[in-house]
């Protein structure tokens, strides 16, 4: 992979959303709660989108969800992932509501829509940490 | 009488350019500009409503400079309201509550786009008003992510079938293969199109929509002014909008705003799914139309699929004919934005203008609907009834 052309895709990390990528370097799913109405948001704002606080904190989340869609990409939309295709998206909906797209960690032998997953950490080719998930542990122990 | 009864469409033009590479974008502009009016029997000089997005180049999301450079002298009222390719559709609806409330007589409406050859639309500007990231980039998530993982999940939810989608496409073959200036002119197959490269599985090539150059013009004006032309005006019945947003990450891509925008449009008209004799569908994947067709109400949700079978979509005889030029996925999809086509293609059959071999016999009552953004989520909708004037 062309590493610079990854980099360029990666948002900056600025103090607002700092506690998020902390968050994935410690190996651990963070995202803001209202403190007013108790909803988790992802992305990240200032504001609560339920409720318009302002007043949030950081915080752990389960890093488990299912499986509520996926898509094979085929064609070549960025310069980062020309080499790539095809690879696999998944949009998982975490067990605290919002929905996260990603990419799985590991192939499953067999993928349904529904199917648990939970969060990994991985470095992306430039070495910040981002979220994937995995199907592994979960499917076995189902 | 109809609220929206002050009003009618009396011109439409579209540009019968696919790939312009020596015209600029304003000259696009200015040229369907110039087409609608004529087909109206009126000039630039009688223009004083004049609405467009903010793909048009220039400042202030594009209407300043482009009231400029047409040498709109005598405006009375602009509105620049973007919603990406669904924009033309409001713009209508907008231009006639702006005639009903006495604040123009004659209104423009313009869209052009030559993303073909070289100019990629802008305006529009950053989707979040705050700085905040959100997965899809780094992820190698494209626009086409967001109408894939819609297409999986609608297939896991309800039984849809690749090959369901593709009945959407081979329609629109059928249909631009009447049509001399569309961008594709070959009938398709089923097969044809489940057999096609695939983009973002579960979705094919056959299942996008065209990337073209071009455009094209509506003129709206008041119904006195319509009584001093020689032209068919087409009524406008009834309109609704509707937005789904983000909701904090929380989405489901299975349905759009259309489960709002419809029944406001059908409320306002008068009329039921049952009274439509003409579809004009945003098309810029066969999912949208899908979805587009269920939330609207033309079947249960979840049966789109077995809805779109058998034809139903083949224009002149099936049950319920779509975008009957080719639509943006055989036809014409000027600047990535599909919104002027589905209203002049709607026009085309009200005053039984159509190609032939695809005239709905006796249309009177037609539906246009746009849908702008992405699919399911962070996406606007606007529908419009239309119909023939008496």
């Amino acid at each position: 992979m062309d590493v610079a052309a990854y980099e360029k895709l990666l948002p900056d990390i600025t103090p607002r959303n700092k506690p998020f990528w902390d968050g994935c370097a410690a190996g651990e799913l963070r995202l803001q709660r209202c403190t007013d109405c108790g909803r988790h948001r992802f992305p990240d704002a200032p504001v609560c989108p339920q409720c318009l606080s302002s007043s949030a904190s950081w915080e752990a989340v389960s890093g488990t969800g299912t499986i509520w869609s996926w898509c094979t990409m085929h064609q070549r939309y960025f310069a980062a992932f020309a080499d790539e295709v095809p690879y696999r998206l998944v949009y998982v909906r975490l067990t605290e509501g919002p929905l996260v797209i990603s990419v799985l960690a590991d192939e499953p032998d067999e993928l349904r829509l529904d199917l648990p997953v939970r969060v990994v950490f991985r470095p992306s080719p430039g070495g910040r940490v981002i979220p994937q998930f995995s199907t592994g542990d979960l499917v076995t122990a189902a | 009488m109809n609220a929206n009864d002050a009003a009618v469409i009396i011109g439409a033009y579209e540009h019968p350019g696919r790939e312009l590479p020596d015209k600029s974008l304003a000259q696009i502009h200015a040229e369907v500009a110039i087409g609608a009016l004529a087909d109206a029997g009126l000039t630039l000089d009688d223009v004083d409503g004049f609405f467009l997005g903010h793909d048009a180049p220039g400042y202030g999301g594009g209407w300043v400079s482009m009231a400029e450079y047409l040498g709109l002298r005598s405006l009375t009222y602009m509105d620049s309201t973007e919603s990406g390719g669904a924009s033309p559709i409001y713009h209508v609806s907008h231009a006639a509550a702006a005639i009903a409330a006495g604040k123009c007589n004659v209104a423009l409406i313009t869209l052009a786009g030559k993303p073909r050859t070289g100019i990629q639309p802008g305006g529009g500007g950053p989707l979040r008003p705050e700085d905040s990231f959100e997965m899809g980039m780094f992820t190698g998530a494209g626009l086409v992510s967001t109408y894939a993982l819609a297409a999986q999940r609608h297939m896991y939810e309800y039984g849809t079938t690749s090959e369901q989608l593709a009945e959407i496409k081979v329609a629109a073959t059928i249909h631009a293969s009447h049509n001399p200036n569309a961008f594709l002119q070959k009938v398709m197959t089923v097969e044809d199109v489940v057999n096609s490269p695939l983009v973002a599985d579960p979705l094919h090539r056959a299942d996008c929509c065209l990337v073209t150059d071009g455009g094209g013009a509506v003129v709206v004006v008041s119904r006195e002014v319509a009584r001093s032309l020689n032209r068919q005006p087409v009524k406008i019945l009834g309109q609704g909008e509707a937005a789904k947003l983000t909701d904090g990450g929380r989405v489901d891509l299975t349905y759009t705003s259309a489960v709002q925008s419809g029944p406001r449009a059908f409320e306002q008209a008068g009329v039921t799914v049952n009274d439509i004799d003409y579809v004009s569908i945003y098309d810029s994947f066969t999912i949208t139309v899908l979805e587009i067709l269920e939330d609207l109400g033309f079947c249960e949700k979840g049966e789109g699929g077995r809805f779109v079978m058998d034809g139903t979509l083949v224009a002149p005889h099936g049950r319920l004919p779509f975008n009957t030029d080719g639509g943006g996925l055989s036809n014409n999809h000027p600047g990535h934005r599909g919104g002027i086509t589905k209203i002049i293609e709607a026009v085309r059959q009200l005053r039984g203008e159509a190609n032939q071999g695809v005239q709905v016999p006796d249309c009177e009552i037609a539906l246009v609907h746009g849908n702008g953004g992405d699919l399911g989520t962070r996406m606007r909708s606007a529908t419009m009834i239309l119909g023939r004037d008496a």
